[in-house]
């Protein structure tokens, strides 16, 4: 027996031994002690009546909230921290987890270590002033953003604000980091303090450089935050200096630890990693002791679900535009299946996705099922059902992640993969590849802000577009782009990481971590189709007095990306391709290793704004479809053949996720409840076994969205998958909302 | 000799209403009939669509293949698929070479040497009656009502699995006594293993508008999904 185990013997009694009791390895703790449940969900309880009492309180909170236009209240006098408020809670005696970011549920701290101005202008949103304490403090420290600004150049700078790079972590938090948060559960605080001390202190036994140097000190800030994560809990009453005893405990250390880092950190995306089936160890071996009853279980999560539901931060409605419907991304990744093929799926899988009958259907946390082919038949109905019942839920693609990052790995924010504790990304929104191809036509010149910029050349001037001179002028164009990108994103991240490091979920991985950097694309389909027109159909540019091409009179018909047309989605490849190449070729910081996502969030209704018109036949100032998906309506041979075309985008060259947002009438899914389901699994077994990466799931017919658009009052929780993550409908803007409702809906007619 | 070829009109490659699981729907080009509540009048002509050889077809099923489940596959729509037996004969043994489940959605208005052998390679057939008195399949579909019970008596005798179904018009059918004679029909064959009623829908107005030609039945309301509720229960074999 090692030291370890002797040492926390009356806390581990009962696990089974393994080389997680040898050191942090929170996997092989998984992997020793699960329990796969193969059944079906019958043995699930309902909710409470505590837990439907609590809910009810919430629920009235959130009606508040939305009253209010979104913002139920701001703490405008204190920074938020880890022990800066003192301990909330919505009913102290009907509590089984406890925790809250600020002084009360749904209030909202201020953050301004990304930027004092957007905390300010976040404040003045609202009708609320950030108190002159705060500005004081800030006026005499860098932010973030304060340091990006220092280093940018004039060139990154045009090229943020025509839009061609937009949505950068330059201004808020970068998010898309995810704590281990179970090592605080399994551990305790006090290891995990020990062990990055022994990590600081090797260190300085070897040479002391600019990167030694920066660890060192970032191992003091996560050092000095572990510890005080322990004194928020003793705020709550709770000593977390050793492992968890018992479920409850577990569950409870577990969301300590994440509301530290919500209460640090306001990154865009704060996953919450893979805890279903951790969790679901504990409570077999209470149920063994006789300890635990499956409702009481339940109820456990339902109360932890009811935490991750209130979890705030503060945004500006700039941010809202990028970011629409107020998300936090607590994805919580169920399922998946181990290296030596056991489904991963255990009662506690079951568990997590029953709080969407539970408590009502909700957008967080965004609850992510990883699909293999070998999941339990039972489980991925259930998990159908879920879809159909609640539109809540997405699904990716276990099999072909598995082989990438093992079977410890969870979503960040969409659809970023990462092995937990192990790897983080620096995550870097997107490029706009619409405006690209127009800004290469017309050799520099952007036709919507009148702006010049990159090389600079004479406008296409052929009668109408030669698709291989086109491709002539595009190389040139990417190539100056991605080298811009990757500069861009290398000032960001390194002053974040100077001026906003998450030293809290940091604290939560190991010492030595594998970075990836995530850049991303938008508006794929949009350029697959523009080049397809220019390649198969006449595409005659329309100029303005200057000679710039501002429009296109397109003749004749094109193949279009969504319809399994090997023509346009062989476009569509080469793209990704293109950029995932060109891409690689720039130096990142840290070494940071390049990924690419084709992923949107509700920014393709911006996007598309600041994009002119386009080949494809889309005017000026109309969306982009969201994520990889196909444009809207131009899929004439139906749902398989768009999800065809999608699943031909290839990870290899998408690292960091490719998106499909996928919408079908009930009706076009068969004729009864049992059909459906059996369907739904049938299409997911289909798309993926074709390599797909990700598919968001709506169930729903448009009449709903369009009255929920008229009446959005009698629709407070109707719940819609967007783009890699799940909003309130009634949280979008009216413009987002239009948006979707263009979106292909599925039909069989 | 030169592959056959198909004439349709186009494919639904997620079709969930037309025979078990998840399943790739062709439409063929070309119906003899005329029924008043057609929702794919531009698959009557016979001279219009698309052509497509087996291997053509073959490679779109092959597509689709992995969203069939387990019991999804191909049904052959149209249009009649009777109209072009021959085709469908050569495609379902490619589809039963690949072990895919092959499926038609018939009137099944004829019967000839062509048919016969296609049905020895059909596992389901999807019947429409679509009325039960030989009054009303004169006036509203346009052929004797010995037809389909003379197609429904073959694949009786080839043992080939039916499910009937009949499209149910408020002031046409949507009697009681009217639906007990569609169960009788079912109840009088083995192979009959599902029956279904369908609500009449007026999605395809806007199809008759597109083609300028009158929608006979546009005079009709929707049929309610509650009537279609009631008048089920008088079936016996509602269970697939």
């Amino acid at each position: 027996m090692g030291i370890l185990s002797e040492r926390f013997k009356e806390y581990w009694e009962g696990f089974k031994e393994g080389s997680w009791q040898d050191g942090i390895d929170t996997r092989d703790f998984i992997i020793k002690n699960f329990t796969p449940y193969y059944g079906d969900s019958s043995f699930l309880c309902g909710p409470t009546e505590r837990t439907k009492a609590l809910n009810e309180k919430l629920n009235a909170l959130f009606k508040e909230e939305r009253e209010k236009g979104g913002v139920l209240d701001i703490n405008t006098e204190v920074v938020s921290s880890l022990c800066n408020y003192p301990a909330a809670y919505l009913d102290k005696e009907n509590e089984l987890i406890v925790g809250y970011q600020t002084d009360k549920p749904l209030c909202r701290g201020v953050n301004p270590f990304g930027g004092i101005r957007m905390a300010r202008s976040a404040c003045e949103a609202y009708g609320y002033k950030l108190s002159e304490k705060v500005e004081e403090h800030f006026e005499y420290r860098t932010t973030h953003n304060d340091g990006v600004f220092r280093v940018y150049t004039d060139e990154m700078k045009l090229a943020r604000h025509v839009g061609i790079i937009t949505g950068l972590p330059d201004a808020y938090g970068r998010g898309r980091i995810i704590g281990d948060y179970r090592r605080v559960a399994l551990y305790g605080v006090d290891y995990l303090i020990e062990q990055k001390t022994l990590d600081k202190k090797k260190i300085g036994e070897d040479v002391m450089d600019v990167e030694t140097i920066r660890l060192s000190e970032e191992l003091f800030q996560q050092i000095s935050f572990l510890k005080k994560m322990k004194e928020m809990a003793m705020m709550y009453g709770y000593d977390i200096s050793l492992p968890a005893r018992d479920t409850r405990e577990a569950i409870q250390w577990t969301y300590f630890a994440y509301l530290a880092s919500i209460k640090e950190q306001n990154g865009a995306a704060m996953s919450l990693g893979r805890v279903s089936t951790f969790f679901d160890i504990y409570v077999c071996r209470d149920m063994e002791r006789g300890t635990i009853t499956e409702e009481q279980a339940q109820e456990l999560i339902d109360d932890f679900v009811m935490k991750l539901r209130s979890a705030r931060h503060l945004r500006t409605p700039e941010y809202n535009e990028l970011f629409g419907g107020d998300p936090m991304w607590i994805t919580e990744s169920v399922g998946g299946i181990t290296k030596d093929n056991i489904p991963l799926v255990t009662k506690g899988s079951y568990r997590m996705l029953n709080t969407l009958y539970n408590l009502g259907s909700s957008p967080e946390p965004n609850l992510t099922i990883l699909w293999s082919e070998r999941l339990p038949e039972p489980f991925k109905k259930f998990c159908a059902q879920i879809s159909i019942d609640t539109d809540s839920i997405q699904y990716e693609n276990d099999d072909l992640m598995r082989m990438e990052y093992g079977d410890d790995y969870a979503i960040a924010c969409c659809v970023s993969a990462m092995k937990v504790g192990k790897q983080m990304q620096f995550f870097g929104a997107r490029f706009n590849l619409p405006k690209l191809l127009l800004l290469a036509i017309n050799g520099g010149y952007d036709n919507v802000s009148g702006m010049k910029l990159g090389p600079q050349m004479e406008v296409m001037q052929d009668e109408y577009l030669d698709f291989y001179k086109v491709k002539e002028r595009l190389n040139v164009y990417r190539s100056w782009l991605c080298k811009l990108y990757v500069n861009t994103m290398n000032v960001i991240h390194y002053m974040h990481d100077k001026y906003a490091y998450e030293k809290t979920q940091m604290a939560l991985h190991d010492t030595e971590v594998d970075r990836m950097m995530a850049f991303g694309i938008a508006g794929l389909s949009v350029m697959a189709d523009s080049l397809s027109a220019i390649k198969y159909a006449k595409v005659k540019p329309v100029r303005d007095e200057n000679g710039y091409i501002v429009d296109f009179d397109t003749e004749g018909d094109f193949p279009k990306f969504g319809n399994d047309d090997n023509r346009v989605d062989k476009i569509a490849q080469n793209i990704i391709q293109k950029v995932s190449a060109e891409l690689k070729l720039n130096p990142t910081y840290r070494g940071a290793r390049h990924t690419l996502s084709a992923l949107t969030i509700t920014s393709n209704v911006v996007y598309g704004k600041k994009t002119g018109s386009t080949p494809d036949g889309r005017k000026k100032g109309e969306p982009f479809a969201p994520g990889a998906n196909p444009m809207h309506n131009r899929e004439t041979n139906g749902a398989v053949a768009s999800l065809n075309s999608v699943a031909k985008l290839q990870y290899d060259y998408c690292r960091d996720g490719i998106s499909n947002t996928f919408s079908i009438i009930p009706d076009a899914l068969g004729r009864d409840g049992e059909d459906r389901a059996e369907n739904l699994v049938a299409i997911l077994d289909g798309y993926f076994s074709n390599y797909a990466h990700h598919l968001n799931v709506n169930v729903l017919n448009k009449e709903k969205l369009m009255e929920a658009y008229e009446n959005p009052e009698a629709y407070p929780n109707l719940t819609i998958r967007v783009s890699g993550y799940a909003v309130n409908f009634h949280k979008l803007s009216k413009e987002q909302q239009r948006e979707v409702i263009s979106r292909t809906f599925h039909s069989s007619i | 000799m030169a592959e056959l070829t198909c004439r349709y009109s186009s494919v639904q490659t997620m079709g969930t209403l037309d025979g078990p699981g998840v399943r790739f729907i062709l439409f063929l080009q070309g119906c003899p009939l005329h029924c008043g509540y057609c929702h794919n009048p531009e698959t009557r002509a016979f001279d219009g669509g698309k052509t497509a050889t087996v291997t053509e077809i073959m490679a779109m099923v092959s597509r689709c293949r992995g969203y069939f489940g387990k019991k999804g596959g191909i049904t052959v729509s149209g249009g009649e698929p009777l109209m072009q037996a021959k085709f469908i004969t050569e495609l379902f043994k490619e589809c039963k070479k690949a072990g895919i489940h092959t499926c038609i959605d018939t009137s099944g208005c004829i019967l000839n040497e062509d048919i016969d052998e296609m049905l020895d390679y059909t596992d389901l057939c999807l019947l429409d009656i679509k009325m039960t008195n030989d009054k009303d399949y004169k006036e509203y579909i346009g052929c004797d009502m010995s037809a389909p019970l003379k197609f429904l008596e073959r694949t009786f005798q080839k043992n080939i699995s039916v499910w009937l179904r009949q499209v149910i018009v408020k002031g046409v059918n949507d009697s009681e006594e009217n639906v007990k004679l569609f169960n009788d029909i079912a109840e009088k064959y083995d192979n009959v293993t599902y029956t279904e009623l369908l609500p009449f829908r007026k999605l395809c107005e806007s199809k008759y508008e597109e083609m300028n030609i009158p929608f006979p039945f546009g005079k009709f309301p929707e049929t309610d999904k509650a009537v279609i509720g009631k008048l089920t229960a008088f079936l016996t074999k509602t269970n697939k």
